[in-house]
């Protein structure tokens, strides 16, 4: 779809609904932008990580066969303050000390000033090898588990005109940031400094607290300009930064470690596998009667984010349906896998896949075209959700639903396909904003906005990864200061100079964020009386004004019993995919897929759109191409040679409808985006290939998969 | 050796064997050029060795002896794909994006749909879904 014209900025035209010029597209156009492997500091190493070589076990002895001379070598030994990567649970060591619980755990730190040299050194590990655990259904420890309840579903059974039940996978998805991680740390003035492709400098600033302890006296965090992150660095950063803060703190000098491809894919997160059971009855019209699901995440070998994971998905895996009997019980396996962590969508893409593909599944069975029986279970203002949240206005289900069909052509596609190598499906999708419950009362965010001599600069730790978080911030406190856009900078993300605002995930960013950044930016403009920002500085010198994130007085959340107001918003959105099927291949070509998002407000329309294209090529990824192939616990295929992500080529033409239901408790009624398109893309192009006959359940639907629900194994 | 890079004779003193891609980066300081997997397949590193798309990190310097090298730095702050880029929000994280352009420039002007798709089938972006890049290179 195009993008909508910007106007010429004046000073009074606001800036909010515009799509402005990006703050840093210049840099990023010209390839000035800086990135972590792009500094360099003086007499700076290189690092290096020696990992484990099998998947479970203890480590007997550790054998180093090269020239000491130029090298330093960190172990677990010389950890100053606590051996884990803080986070959540506080399982994971930063160093193996003994026990190896996953293949490319690290175990041993290497730092030199020439990288052949590095690369040349030589580390034998031995093990005493026990037996490893890889199928999440055999594990019998859960980091998780949840239930949540509503209603009876046996006496929604006990009505059932028909039962249908099914099992629905997904597999792993890798990031491929196209930026790998990178980090680099310095010492200086007691302490240290880590810059690097980060998306959560404040969560990277606790775990080197914890590790360092009482060795520095101060830590510093730095964002460089990031190449992507998708989830993908919100966790691992504090691994990698512990890492190369050891070597700095134990060699004195600034120590950069810049993964490469293999590395990176083999040993930093992924996005859980799933298996999610459906068990659901409905009355003779395809109203749903009870719904009972059971979640099955694989967590891999440590907790990292795998109960929120896990939440977020278990919330989200009743779909956007009204059904008065719902039971959903989950859990977050032990394997001895590298650990699963945070991707774009964060457990939802994989429940709501297996709900989208569950209610093809009962349209079929009742001879109801799968539109129909979502328009009739859709939920509608003043339903609840599973975990019993009255939803109000800005509930859009029916809304994307619809102009989803009428945009796409869907009710002519379907009957004119039929018979064809052509086939139509879609999804109907919902995300929640921002994090879970009483999520954001407990981070208690903040950010600021500050005079400067030219204007307005804004002081926030929410990073810009691609998404437009400089732009989008500045467009807000532009408007709620009523002063031109360019007039506003925004900090790089320091822990040095920018106060905590939450980390840049879970959608939070605009609508969080930008929120608090909204109210601190008027109540600057009430200080400032009818004087321009400049001027006022000019005559009385420096103002800061700090916001504070302020729940919703309605919000109730009970995070025991997972009932209540599960998130403040919803974003909404529906997909419809179409294929074409090759029946002497089995390449699955998508042809278009139209998006309609429900977004609340967009606040810079061209960079919403580009969200809801990148996120559903991702979606065209997880659905048809992207397969980590496991082998002995580790990913066997950890290279963009044979771990593919959707080129030019594969991508279909993407229209995007943009609707705008506001949500009144953010900025301009924005809700969260950034997470949303990547839920429906799965679902609609799988449920597409059930419009042609083939009865598939899970993901990636490769060729050979679609071969064998079309002919049967070989 | 000596090659032309950006318009301007270089002499380097370096391994024959040294990927293209670090001597620009670590000898000649042009960080514009980026690693994505460093085995060809993401496009991150292209650069134009005598006008054509190459990517970087395959080139063993003793192929470009003599060649004229352009890189994202040599198209200078103002040319048209860069505010194109910037436009029409061609660029998200930004990382690709010098290698998407370096691809784009040997399009020439207004070139057709299908012919700037096989034209960066070898370059990924993992952020836009490649829609906005189309319509920066398509713009007039």
């Amino acid at each position: 779809m195009a993008v909508p014209e910007s106007p010429t900025p004046n000073s009074h035209s606001p800036a909010v609904g515009r799509s402005v010029s990006r703050k840093d597209g210049l840099g990023k156009a010209t390839g000035a932008a800086r990135y972590a492997d792009d500094l360099t500091f003086p007499g700076m190493l290189h690092g290096r990580t020696i990992r484990s070589t099998i998947a479970c076990g203890t480590i007997s002895g550790i054998r180093r066969d090269f020239d000491p001379g130029g090298f330093t070598v960190v172990d677990w030994r010389d950890i100053p303050g606590r051996n884990v990567v803080a986070l959540l649970t506080e399982d994971q060591p930063c160093l193996v000390e003994r026990e190896v619980r996953h293949q490319a755990e690290p175990v041993l730190l290497l730092a030199h000033e020439s990288r052949e040299a590095l690369l040349g050194a030589a580390v034998h590990i031995d093990y005493l090898p026990g037996t490893p655990l890889f199928d999440p259904e055999q594990s019998p420890r859960s980091f998780k588990d949840i239930l949540i309840e509503k209603g009876s579903v046996e006496a929604g059974f006990s009505k059932a005109h028909l039962v249908v039940e099914g099992t629905y996978r997904t597999g792993h998805q890798e990031h491929v940031y196209i930026e790998p991680n990178g980090v680099i740390a310095v010492p200086e003035d007691g302490g240290i400094a880590v810059h690097g492709s980060i998306q959560c400098p404040y969560y990277v600033h606790k775990a080197l607290v914890t590790l360092l302890g009482d060795a520095v006296t101060q830590v510093r965090v730095v964002q460089t300009e990031t190449g992507g992150g998708f989830g993908g660095k919100e966790e691992y950063p504090s691994m990698l930064a512990g890492h190369a803060a050891l070597l700095a703190l134990k060699a004195r000098r600034p120590v950069k470690i810049v993964y490469d491809r293999v590395e990176d894919m083999a040993a930093t997160t992924k996005r859980h596998p799933a298996i999610v059971r459906h068990r659901t009855a409905v009355d003779r019209d395809g109203r749903l009667l009870a719904m009972e699901i059971e979640v099955i995440l694989d967590a891999g070998a440590y907790a990292t984010l795998s109960p929120v994971v896990l939440s977020r998905g278990a919330i989200h895996a009743a779909g956007p349906y009204r059904c008065p009997n719902t039971r959903i019980s989950a859990r977050a396996m032990f394997t001895n896998t590298p650990p699963n962590g945070a991707f774009r969508g964060f457990g939802a893409p994989q429940t709501e896949f297996a709900v989208e593909v569950h209610m093809d599944r009962i349209a079929e069975a009742l001879d109801l075209d799968p539109a129909r029986l979502r328009d009739r279970n859709a939920l509608r203002p003043g339903d609840s959700t599973a975990t019993g949240q009255v939803l109000g206005q800005d509930c859009s289900a029916r809304q994307v639903l619809r102009t989803a069909l009428r945009k796409s052509g869907y009710r002519r596609k379907r009957k004119a396909f039929a018979g064809t190598g052509r086939g139509i499906g879609l999804s109907l999708y919902y995300h929640g904003s921002g994090f879970t419950g009483s999520g954001e009362l407990k981070l208690g965010s903040r950010a600021a906005v500050e005079l400067t001599a030219t204007g307005v600069r804004i002081l926030a730790s929410s990073t810009e990864i691609g998404q437009g978080t400089r732009t989008m911030h500045a467009q807000i406190v532009a408007d709620a200061l009523g002063i031109p856009y360019e007039q506003v900078e925004v900090a790089q993300p320091d822990t040095g100079v920018v106060p905590d605002s939450g980390p840049t995930v879970a959608s939070r960013t605009c609508m969080v964020v930008g929120g608090i950044l909204e109210r601190a930016a008027r109540e600057l403009r009430e200080r400032l009386g009818n004087l321009p920002p400049e001027e006022y500085f000019r005559r009385h010198g420096p103002v800061r004004v700090t916001g504070e994130y302020e729940q919703p007085g309605w919000i109730r959340w009970d995070e025991v019993a997972y009932r209540g107001d599960a998130y403040a918003t919803y974003g909404w959105g529906c997909d419809v995919a179409e294929v074409e099927l090759d029946r002497d291949t089995w390449e699955v070509r998508p042809r278009r897929l139209t998006v309609v998002a429900d977004v609340g407000k967009a606040i810079h329309p061209a960079l919403s759109i580009g969200q809801i294209e990148g996120g559903t090529a991702q979606g065209v990824g997880y659905a048809l191409l992207e397969q980590v192939t496991m082998r002995d616990g580790v990913m066997a295929n950890a290279q963009l040679t044979n771990y593919l992500i959707p080129t030019t080529l594969d991508m279909p033409a993407v229209d995007v409808v943009l609707l705008e239901n506001p949500y009144p408790g953010g900025p301009s009624g924005a809700k969260g985006l950034g997470e949303l398109p990547m839920d429906g893309p799965a679902p609609a192009l799988v449920n597409a290939l059930r419009h042609l006959g083939l009865d598939l359940r899970s993901i990636p639907a490769l060729p050979e998969a679609i071969m064998e629900a079309a002919c049967g194994s070989p | 050796m000596r090659i032309t890079l950006n318009g301007a004779p270089r002499d380097l003193a370096c391994h024959p064997a040294a990927r293209l891609l670090d001597v620009l980066r670590q000898e000649c300081g042009l960080t514009g050029t980026k690693e994505g997997c460093g085995e060809g397949e993401c496009g991150a590193c292209t650069v134009l060795v005598d006008g054509a798309a190459v990517c970087s990190c395959l080139v063993p310097m003793a192929q470009v002896r003599g060649a004229s090298i352009t890189t994202i730095e040599g198209l200078g702050d103002d040319h048209p794909l860069a505010r194109a880029f910037m436009d029409e929000v061609g660029a998200q994280c930004g990382i690709c994006t010098p290698g998407m352009i370096m691809t784009a420039v040997t399009l020439g002007p207004r070139p057709s749909l299908p012919r700037i798709r096989t034209a960066l089938a070898g370059n990924l972006c993992r952020c836009t879904g490649y829609e906005a890049i189309y319509r920066a290179i398509r713009k007039p």
